[in-house]
């Protein structure tokens, strides 16, 4: 079986986001960037694969800035190859024309599997997972808590649904996996060994043209900002009141 | 300009509240536009709510294996009704079903995709999709292109339609998926609770003065459909288990709701709590430091408060 | 089954004198020690763990040892537990040692646990068995320079509510006398930073020439050295001594007793060697220019840090300070000195919090609260960053709130120079 991880990197939440509030628009070269927490799953899931069933990994990064760590990281935890498909990107690259270059990659390989994120802080424009399935044709699920090599090349997921349903879903292969969580946390890969990792191992470099994006004009403003938090006053009455009409104005109330 | 779609999920009793608010805002924005409304739904089981939606026409995929969710075999349909509704604007909820379908729709059909919508404005006949992310960090406005586009909303955005209508109804017929068979849909056991998987949590602290009172905490949390956690002294008592820790050395947490009660907001706590979407803290010391990340305060005592919200909570 | 094999010293050298213990070996084993020691030569095999295999049970270590009056674990156990098959790098017990030093200084063998745990705990890491939370320190410590995740580009956010002007290296472009290594919880924890501007003002009233690094300093990384990622440690040593390398200065003064350990012992083997002083040290050499001009009157009792005192041997400085405060009733503490009691917090205990907590019938720093309150003391004095937030969370989870204050001395030698008007800022 042969897996596909697809990783990137998105602005660090720890910073300030860097917004230019007159133009709206975001600084992308002034951010700083992190690996998406739900690509981390994403790979400790395939790498529980690996385990299991001696599957190859196989993590795949578009270069829009620094992914060089990330994929050592990703080699140091016991992924097997590292791909990075570079051209003319830059950090503020949309999902969709990621999404793009990597679908091109991946429909000339003979991937099996591949998995990614369900989602990312940054996907105005469509998440990774399902825009790559999409553009190769390739059946796709999302919320994905558990892959299963099930018998020759069928796979066994475990979706998720709202209210704690969870379905069982057997699938051929190729298929593309929205993971939401791998069955245990995410592994630590030492300093020393991704050091090491990157001094000895090689990170195979594709070209590709870049796509156009389809969004345009897009906007960034922050929503009203909290400081101090607001009180409420009153008695205790008024104070259920308020509090009811906060979480009703939020949606929050328990429907029936 | 092409009617506006609207993707409709079965939820238990009937056709979702998310998606019955996507038919709100496709009715409110086709008025403004001039062009109708089309909503899809799957399956037979609901078909006499689909009768009875308030939109210009209904199309009914059946057939197949429509009658349960599958996301492979959904997609595909989808993807036909689609090429022949050809809408300009289509919306889906963004839940397991929206994040399935809506970026594989987008991908397909080569439809730009707007995600995480909580609104769409529109303006001299120009749309605009307002969408939350970097988690909630930050609202993007965009444009909706000329040649339209799919835009998954995330759920409350507006309020549901509940208006009955006479729909126009198509029958479409589904295949069945070869890529994909749903094994089974089951309820999993549960273990303890996974307090970072909860969309609420009533977190009790130092306040909560001991046992006896947790009940309070319990109660409340049932109202709003969420769970209890806690700050550390009250792990450190033994009232409640570890795993319900908030913090540094315990659990970090992301819900929709944290309401803090009684927890003073040492930040080896908000090491843990600092990124939820709606922070409300009941404390009686207006000066403690988990005022200074909350959205909202109250002064008011907890140990009231607690019952009298839960007692309105459950009197509707 | 294999023969227990001679786990004693041929040669020992105590102070400078050589002593042979051949005439003492146990040449045959005795039933009693014929154990399957495969697990213990594991561990002892390990570079830096090999003195664990010199322990011959005396139980010296377990009368000292303050993990063991609140819970069940010393050397001694560790080595008789390995010896008996268990694990030390699957055992719990890896992860108790605050690595504070106590034991070594009783030990007739030198079994030193100062070098065995982050050895064997490196190992663990390496094969993924350690604590989560210690594991979030150490990746917080790999992305943002500091264990608490905070934004490194905020590091230097503190000076800007210090009250007086803090120099800033690349800022100041000129030489100083001192370059100030301030630390983590000193930069980011809210009473940590309260007491990095007390300190910030005694300096400035000294008018002391100095600087600091701001957001080009990183965690010195001792503990997290100590908890097992060395790999991690000298990525940061290289990177801090890169950036000190950049300005010209006379020495270098810490905040952080395990700062202060890592540039006396271990940055030097990586080519970072500059004359260091602890905050305590320096200002006590510069007592005759302190005036004082407020009056403390409150009783008062010192935490010896374990990295300051049993680590370094520094003892009477901190306690200078305290004696040269009007109106101070300076009390020891039973646990005082070489002898003084640990707070939990090294060795990476800082953050293993939760995971410690099943084995110990109560945490360190409260044992230690509850020990100065016995001594009558209404201020608890400490000298290092991370006591503050731990003896002040103790006093409240042991019902001591409102009873005693916890205190850096930077703070109150500020409020003695009348230059803090209340005791804690905020
Ligand atoms: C290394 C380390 C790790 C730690 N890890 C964690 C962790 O993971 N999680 C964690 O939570 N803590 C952790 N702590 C402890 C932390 O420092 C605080 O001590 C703890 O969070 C305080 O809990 P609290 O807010 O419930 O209690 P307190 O600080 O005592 O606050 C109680 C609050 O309740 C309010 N109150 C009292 N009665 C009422 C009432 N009737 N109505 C309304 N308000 C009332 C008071 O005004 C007060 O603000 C850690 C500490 C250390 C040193
Ligand atoms: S003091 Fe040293 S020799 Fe004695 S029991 Fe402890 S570790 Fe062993
Ligand atoms: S260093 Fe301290 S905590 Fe560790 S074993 Fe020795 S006495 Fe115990």
């Amino acid at each position: 079986m042969r897996l596909a991880v697809l990783l990137k990197t998105v602005p660090d939440l720890v910073e300030e986001l860097a917004l230019d509030e007159d133009a709206r628009t975001l600084l992308f070269d002034e951010m700083s960037y992190v690996p998406s927490e739900w690509d981390d799953q994403a790979l400790e899931e395939a790498l529980i694969i690996k385990e299991e069933s001696g599957a190859e990994v196989t993590v795949i990064a578009v270069d829009t800035g620094d992914v060089d760590t990330m994929l050592f990281t990703a080699l140091a935890k016991g992924a097997d190859y590292a791909v990075k498909i570079v051209g003319d990107f830059d950090a503020a690259m949309s999902n969709w024309q990621k999404a793009r270059v990597v679908a091109d990659y991946l429909g000339r390989g003979d991937f099996d599997a591949v998995l990614s994120g369900v989602q990312a802080i940054d996907d105005v424009d469509g998440q990774l997972p399902g825009l790559v399935a999409g553009f190769l044709g390739w059946p796709h699920a999302s919320v994905i808590t558990e892959v299963r090599v099930a018998g020759g090349s069928h796979l066994q997921l475990r979706q998720e649904y709202a209210g704690g349903l969870v379905a069982e879903l057997e699938t051929v292969t190729p298929i593309v996996v929205g993971v939401q969580a791998a069955r245990k946390p995410p592994r630590y890969a030492s300093v020393a060994k991704v050091r090491q990792v990157a001094k000895s191992a090689t990170i195979d470099e594709v070209e590709a043209d870049v796509a156009e994006a389809r969004l345009a004009g897009v906007e960034y403003v922050r929503p009203v900002a909290a400081g101090h938090a607001e009180m409420i006053e009153g008695d205790i009455d008024e104070v259920v009141d308020r509090i009811v009409a906060i979480l009703e104005e939020r949606n929050l109330l328990r429907r029936a | 300009m092409g009617p506006i779609l609207i993707v409709l999920e079965n939820g238990a009793a009937g056709v979702t509240e998310a998606t019955k608010e996507c038919v709100n805002k496709a009715k409110s924005l086709a008025a403004q536009l001039g062009t109708t409304t089309v909503a899809v739904g799957f399956g037979k089981q609901h078909v006499s709510d689909l009768r009875r939606l308030a939109v210009t026409k209904v199309v009914i995929a059946s057939g197949g294996t429509m009658d349960l969710y599958n996301p492979d075999a959904y997609e595909k349909v989808l993807a036909e009704i689609f090429g022949n509704v050809k809408p300009y604007l289509t919306l889906i909820a963004n839940t397991t079903m929206g994040l399935d379908l809506g970026a594989g729709l987008a991908g397909r059909t080569q439809t730009p995709l707007i995600a995480y919508g909580i609104d769409i404005e529109e303006q001299d006949g120009r749309l605009t999709a307002i969408s939350q992310v970097f988690a909630g960090k930050l609202l993007a406005r965009v444009p909706i292109p000329e040649d339209g586009a799919i835009v998954t909303v995330i759920p409350g955005s507006w309020p549901a339609d509940n208006e009955a209508g006479d729909p126009e109804i198509e029958e479409w017929t589904a295949q069945d998926s070869e890529a994909m068979r749903v094994l089974r849909v089951v309820e999993p056991e549960q273990s303890d609770i996974d307090i970072t998987k909860a969309d609420i949590l009533v977190s009790v602290g130092r306040g909560i003065e001991g046992p006896d009172n947790l009940p309070l905490a319990e109660d409340l949390a049932e109202a709003l459909g969420g769970v209890v956690s806690c700050s550390r002294p009250v792990v450190d008592a033994g009232w409640l288990p570890k795993a319900r820790q908030v913090g540094k050395s315990g659990q970090t947490v992301k819900p929709k709701l944290y309401l803090a009660c009684g927890i003073s907001g040492a930040p080896e706590h908000l090491q843990g709590m600092r990124d939820a979407d709606l922070i409300i803290a009941i404390n009686t010391d207006e000066s403690a430091s988990i005022m200074d990340i909350a959205h909202f305060g109250t002064t008011a005592d907890m140990l009231e408060l607690m019952p009298a919200l839960a007692e309105r909570l459950k009197g509707g | 089954m294999q023969k227990a094999k001679a786990i004693e010293l041929d040669i020992a050298v105590v102070d400078g004198v050589e002593l042979n213990g051949s005439w003492n070996r146990m040449f045959e084993p005795r039933v009693i020690s014929e154990y399957d020691l495969s697990v213990l030569d594991s561990i002892t095999q390990i570079p830096g763990a090999e003195s664990l295999g010199y322990c011959y049970q005396c139980g010296k270590c377990t009368g000292v040892c303050p993990v063991d009056t609140v819970g069940d674990y010393s050397p001694r156990k560790v080595f008789r537990r390995t010896q008996l098959g268990i694990s030390l790098i699957d055992s719990p017990d890896l992860w108790l040692c605050t690595t504070c030093r106590n034991c070594l200084r009783v030990c007739p063998k030198e079994v030193n646990m100062i070098n065995i745990m982050p050895a064997v705990r490196e190992q663990a890491v390496l094969e993924g068995k350690a604590p989560d939370e210690l594991l979030t320190a150490f990746e917080n410590t790999a992305r943002y320079g500091n264990p608490i995740g905070e934004s490194p580009r905020k590091r230097a956010d503190w000076t800007k509510n210090a009250g007086v002007a803090v120099p800033i290296m690349s800022q100041r472009k000129a030489p100083v006398d001192v370059l100030w290594f301030v630390e983590c919880y000193p930069s980011y924890h809210p009473r940590g930073k309260e007491a990095s501007s007390a300190l910030a003002r005694v300096f400035d009233a000294l008018s002391v020439d100095y600087g600091i690094l701001g957001t080009e300093e990183k965690c010195a990384g001792d503990s997290q050295r100590m908890a097992g990622e060395r790999g991690l440690f000298e990525m940061l040593a290289e990177h801090n001594i890169k950036m000190l390398s950049k300005y010209t200065f006379n020495q270098l003064v810490v905040t952080d007793p395990h700062a202060y350990n890592a540039f006396l012992h271990e940055y030097p083997k990586m080519g970072g060697e500059w004359p260091v002083q602890h905050y305590t040290q320096f200002l006590a050499e510069r007592l005759n220019q302190v005036h004082f001009v407020k009056a403390l009157n409150k009783r008062v009792t010192f935490h010896d840090p374990c990295y300051l005192g049993r680590h370094n041997g520094e003892y009477e400085a901190p306690r200078a300070l305290l004696a040269a405060l009007p109106g101070i009733d300076l009390v020891e503490m039973g646990h005082c000195r070489e002898t003084s009691y640990c707070c939990g917090g090294g060795g990476g205990g800082m953050w293993m919090d939760s995971f410690t907590r099943d084995y110990a019938s109560e945490r360190l720093s409260e044992r230690r609260v509850k020990e100065a309150i016995e001594y009558g003391a209404e201020i608890l004095a400490v000298s290092c960053p991370y006591e503050v937030p731990r003896f002040e969370d103790a006093v409240k989870s042991t019902g001591h709130d409102g009873e005693l204050q916890v205190m850096d001395i930077a703070e109150l030698m500020a409020y003695c120079m009348g230059l803090n008007e209340a005791l804690v800022l905020h």
